[in-house]
């Protein structure tokens, strides 16, 4: 699969990936290659195996068969305790947004802190406070989540999901219900925080120009394999029936409208068989 | 249905058992045997104490004291006819150290506790909040699990305790307040036949075992769920019906080892 760029090296190398459920295959020999420093969306439609990409490099899924470097690492092959510590280089923002709900939204993104370091009480309040101030919530450090919109408790886990300074940051499916606000507030942050914190980026999305307006590559996945993959405007211009029906939200293609079914004439009794006086 | 499908359908089952078995095993293991955590384990597991534990006090104790106000109305009456109610003490006392302290508490523990674990551990997995504790670098298994499981363990042979000294004032106020039995008889006889290594310290094992497998069951049952509001309904009551029964089956071996036939 492509090497986007020359210049930058490759943070994530997934090759030949294989995944299934049982005798359902969701993956089937997929190769993608995350450059450094960017943000790199992986969309397709829903139920194309997008979140379980994002599950397979966070570690909570074990590949089948392939190949997943994090950072010249293969996940698949490493212990429950080095996953654990691996997984403190990466911070992942889920779609609900997955807060502590019996922790109000300071303790939340102090929990990683609290967790892993060995920091005072003040130094944590510091960091805290400035991860909540980027994401414009420093206001609301004291709310419990049930008091918190969905926009809102998204950036809550934004703040949580950057509190460690980790090297890259998974986003499933960040802009899914939310209102346009929202969705502005969100793009922006991704996109600032990326080229701020000089981070690595991997959105899961179908939501097509809110990633587009963001991403730097695209790689759209559909049946179990990539698609396509490249530069943002090369990807949306692509000529790949799939991809095209996909990017530019084609009802009808590839991906038929209907379910398949027996034939409707039939399904419906209108057939000459049982009614031999319909016309042949 | 042919017979060689009834016969995979038989063989499926056998594995989903197999399978959950295994997977109860292992985070009963991965929780019990991991290496301790001195820093945030005593906090998480006070906590837990006295989620599981404070908040079951109430019914437990309420539960206690029906429960000896009754075996002393129904002791009275059984004793009456052969002229023995100074040996009530004595019948409450063992009927509860022994048997209905544990078990009753255990059932009680089962209901308020485990059903409360298993719903709040499974709305954690609905939420993602576990996933998100596993990417943050944070095993759910030691977070989670271990604290609730310890809790589970010490909290209920506490809670047997105290159904059992509730119990027995129920048993005085009615024994001895309203039925008439001698107060001396009724403590003498007591503490005549009750033995602190049979009865009483067998009572303390019997009530930790019980509230180690409804702690299992229950945090099993929340790890294992399925992520819908309808699932966490049928682990919930899995937690409750799974766990009276291992109460009721346990007891029975406990009492087979521990005092046998005489």
């Amino acid at each position: 699969m492509t090497e986007f760029s020359s210049e930058t090296s490759n943070l994530i190398e997934i090759n030949k990936l294989c995944f299934g459920y049982k005798q359902r295959a969701v993956l089937n020999g997929v190769d993608i290659k995350i450059p450094k420093g960017r943000v790199t969306a992986i969309m397709g439609p829903s139920g194309s195996g997008k979140t379980t990409i994002l599950r397979l490099i966070a570690g909570q899924l074990k590949a089948n068969s392939g190949v997943i470097k994090v950072g010249g690492r293969d996940i698949t092959r490493m212990s429950r305790n080095d996953l654990f510590l691996e997984r403190r280089k990466m911070g992942v923002l889920f779609q609900s947004g997955a807060l502590f709900t019996d922790l109000p939204v300071f303790e939340n993104v102090a929990f990683p802190l609290r967790v892993h370091t060995r920091l005072s009480d003040s130094m944590i309040r510091d960091i805290v406070l400035v991860k909540l101030e980027a994401v414009g919530l420093r206001g609301a450090r004291d709310l419990m989540p049930a008091e918190l919109s969905g926009g809102m408790a998204r950036r809550v886990a934004l703040a949580r999901a950057i509190v460690l300074d980790p090297q890259l940051i998974l986003y499933d499916e960040p802009f899914a219900g939310q209102d346009p606000i929202s969705i502005g507030i969100l793009s922006d942050l991704i996109k600032r925080l990326n080229s701020a914190l000089n981070l690595t980026s991997i959105v899961i999305s179908h939501s097509v120009p809110e990633t587009a307006a963001i991403a730097d590559y695209i790689y759209v996945i559909a049946r179990g394999k990539v698609a396509d993959c490249g530069p943002t405007q090369r990807v949306i211009n692509s000529e790949d029936p799939r991809v095209h029906q996909f990017m530019h939200g084609l009802p009808d293609g590839p991906v038929a409208f209907h379910y398949p079914a027996p034939d409707y004439r039939s399904d419906l009794g209108l057939d000459s068989t049982s009614h031999p006086s319909w016309p042949k | 249905m042919t017979i060689l499908d009834q016969i995979a359908k038989l063989g499926q089952g056998g594995l989903v058992v197999v399978g959950n078995l295994g997977r109860a095993g292992m985070i009963v293991a991965l929780a019990l045997l991991g290496p301790p955590d001195f820093r945030h384990g005593p906090a998480l597991l006070i906590r837990q104490l006295y989620s599981v534990g404070v908040f079951s006090l109430l019914i437990i104790a309420v539960s206690g004291l029906f429960v000896g106000m009754v075996l002393a109305l129904q002791g009275y009456n059984l004793l009456i006819r052969f002229d023995a109610v100074e040996a009530l003490g004595q019948a409450v006392s063992v009927t509860l150290v022994r048997e209905l302290g544990p078990v009753i508490s255990a059932l009680l523990f089962a209901g308020r506790a485990g059903s409360a674990l298993t719903a709040e551990i499974g709305l954690m997995k609905a939420t993602e909040q576990l996933a998100a504790m596993e990417v943050i670098g944070v095993d759910p298994i030691r977070r989670v699990v271990r604290p609730r499981l310890w809790a589970g363990i010490i909290a209920m042979p506490l809670l047997a305790q105290i159904f059992n000294v509730v119990a027995l004032w129920g048993a005085v106020i009615i024994g001895v307040g309203w039925l008439g039995v001698g107060a001396d008889a009724f403590w003498t006889n007591m503490q005549d036949y009750l033995e602190f290594r049979r009865d009483i310290f067998n009572g303390v094992i019997k009530a930790a075992v019980f509230g180690g497998v409804i702690t299992w069951i229950a945090v099993f049952q929340g790890y294992n769920t399925v992520p819908t509001s309808e699932g966490i309904s049928r682990a919930t009551t899995r937690t409750v019906v799974y766990s009276s029964l291992a109460v009721l089956g346990m007891d029975f071996l406990l009492t087979a080892v521990m005092f046998g036939v005489n």
